[in-house]
């Protein structure tokens, strides 16, 4: 890999942290919460990482911990989006309810 | 499109498909985030973040290289993310409302956890070549101290975020103690393990295949588990909604540093996202603290805070059941101002039913909320949604307290520090300076509580003494239900 690719990669990621700063600027208290286990969950884009390490050959070192990676970051993914789904329709219901 | 791209050949997707669909994994992912801050679309937004994650997956798994792996290597794989669904599934069904706060800071435990082991496994491929230079010229990646840098902070941001979300957690479900826990030379251990961590590095990165490079990888590892461990340790309680969004935000830049190593541009994006707006919440936290960042992790706030103010002196006037029923007979405008004891008590529900009474009765009801009520950021909102509060009655601290000298009377359930006065005319205690609701203002003020001792900060409350105020003990939940049980009569 060349140093420009390495370079855009940079680029992309300083984009990135400036965007994440702008995002969530002014979010009412009521929305913290489901904003934080929503973020959460998406940290759990750990698992694309995982997925490349779980089909290594079978029985090294790599694969098991790939196998880990992929059992926790999945964990992570599902429990935290469907965690967050769950509160933001509590939110919904009683606005609907109203 | 595949006139722009080297393969005409796109399944299993090639290297540049792969990548294009990460662009649109990364654009799902901002419009989720910036949907997820507004009330009106936020449930959406958590739908398009979860299809961007759907999509990651899949694209992934089809990935020329992934999917070329073997019938084997796909079972692996299955059984997997079978059985990680499996068990996210059932947490997330089963989790009350009230465990929230743990349920978040295990969850972000695993994903910091997950980005850890995908370190040490791209090294451990990486020691299987013949040498680091023939597994960067296989793997394009850039050069070996590019890789040692990021393995290394991949290693030390997952392991801290995993030990340090593990112990909030055990803090949080009362496995252990949440009363912040002092050692000997704390800090002066915490800096040096921090500075080990980054002389680690600095050596891997120099030399990552010198004599001892793997011992120094290996030890890299236990230290950073270990440096997450003590540096949630000291942390009491009350900080909880700080260190949760700072942990949270950490998991993100582990999985930002995992797409360092793999040169992979949707684990910087995502990672990087959710590290930098993690950030922010972290400081709107601290803010509605008037405390740094540095100062919440570094001091072990409230383990002796008690001794340094000033006591109060003053006498607690406990009131019976039979008058704070006629006080709240005869009132017109009442505020509950509810913290964490509301949540351990679990009285939410009670709560709502004794606001809808005093409804009924004529009365203006509102609730106050402060921004680090409870254990995480918008802890009260999330359980007083749950007992199906309206959001109209819920009001935040800046808004609430111009009104409060004309609150009739404020119904402190179970929050502390957060109604304590000392924090506005006491410069010698410790949360001097943090904005609080102005409950002292209300013309009556009745305060549930389970017993005389001193809340979580271990600091006495002006507030309690004041008056007009009574304390009217017992359990929460209990209390709550036979006022319910008076108004019925």
């Amino acid at each position: 890999m060349s140093a420009v690719t390495l370079l855009l990669l940079f680029f992309i990621f300083v984009l990135s942290a400036f965007l994440g700063f702008e995002l969530i600027n002014k979010v009412p208290s009521q929305l913290h919460t489901p904003l934080m286990s929503g973020t959460n969950a998406i940290s759990g884009i750990a698992i694309v990482g995982a997925i490349v390490c779980v089909v290594l050959p079978p029985g090294s070192l790599s694969m098991i911990l790939g196998f880990l990676a992929v059992v926790l970051a999945t964990i992570n993914v599902v429990g935290g989006y469907m965690v967050t789904n769950r509160m933001l329709c509590m939110f919904k219901d009683k606005k609907g309810g109203k | 499109m595949s006139v722009f791209l080297a393969s005409t050949q796109i399944f299993p997707l090639p290297a540049e498909w792969v990548s294009f669909f990460y662009i649109i994994c990364s654009a799902l992912f901002i419009f989720g985030i910036k949907m997820l801050g507004k009330v009106q679309t936020a449930a959406r937004g958590n739908t398009v973040s979860a299809v961007g994650m759907a999509l990651a997956v899949i694209v992934t798994i089809l990935d020329r290289q992934v999917f070329g792996a073997g019938k084997e290597a796909f079972l692996w794989l299955g059984v997997a993310l079978a059985i990680g669904a499996a068990i996210g599934m059932l947490i997330a069904k089963k989790v009350k409302m009230t465990a929230m706060p743990e349920m978040v800071a295990l969850l972000n435990g695993f994903g910091g956890l997950a980005s850890f082991l995908v370190a040490w496994a791209e090294y451990a491929r990486a020691l299987g070549y013949p040498s680091i230079a023939q597994y960067l010229a296989d793997n394009a990646a850039f050069n070996a101290g590019f890789f040692a840098v990021s393995t290394s902070l991949a290693v030390f941001i997952g392991g801290i975020t995993f030990t340090g979300s593990v112990l909030a957690f055990l803090k949080l479900g009362e496995f252990v103690s949440g009363r912040p826990f002092l050692f000997p030379a704390q800090k002066l251990i915490n800096l040096l393990l921090f500075v080990a961590c980054v002389a680690g590095t600095v050596i891997f990165a120099l030399n990552p295949e010198g004599a001892y490079a793997r011992e120094i990888f290996y030890a890299l590892m236990a230290i950073s588990l270990l440096l997450g461990f003590t540096i949630v340790l000291p942390i009491g309680g009350g900080d909880m909604p700080v260190v949760i969004s700072l942990l949270n935000s950490l998991s993100g830049m582990a999985a930002c540093a995992a797409g360092f190593i793999l040169m992979n541009n949707v684990l910087i994006v995502a990672g990087t996202l959710v590290g930098a707006s993690g950030i922010v919440l972290t400081v709107i936290m601290a803010k509605a603290m008037n405390r740094s960042i540095g100062n919440i992790l570094f001091s072990g706030f409230g383990a002796q805070g008690g001794a340094a103010s000033k006591q109060s002196g003053g006498e607690l006037k406990p009131i019976s059941l039979e008058d704070a029923y006629y006080i709240l007979e005869s009132a017109n405008n009442v505020v509950f101002i509810p913290g964490y004891g509301m949540a351990v008590a679990q009285a939410q529900h009670a709560v709502k039913e004794l606001a809808g009474i005093l409804e009924d009765n004529g009365a203006q009801v509102r609730f106050a909320i402060h921004p680090v009520a409870g254990r995480m950021p918008g802890h009260m909102n999330v359980l007083l949604a749950e007992a199906d509060v309206p959001y109209e009655q819920l009001w935040e601290m800046a808004k609430i307290n111009p009104t409060m000298p004309q609150v009739d009377v404020a119904i402190v359930i179970g929050a502390n520090d957060v109604v304590n006065p000392a924090a506005a005319d006491d410069p010698a205690s410790p949360i001097y300076g943090m904005p609080i609701i102005k409950a002292n203002e209300a013309k009556t003020v009745i305060v549930l509580k389970r017993g005389k001792g001193t809340g979580f900060s271990g600091l006495e409350n002006q507030l309690f003494v004041l008056a007009h105020t009574r304390m009217l003990y017992g359990d929460a939940k209990n209390t709550l239900t036979q006022l319910v049980a008076q108004f019925k009569e």
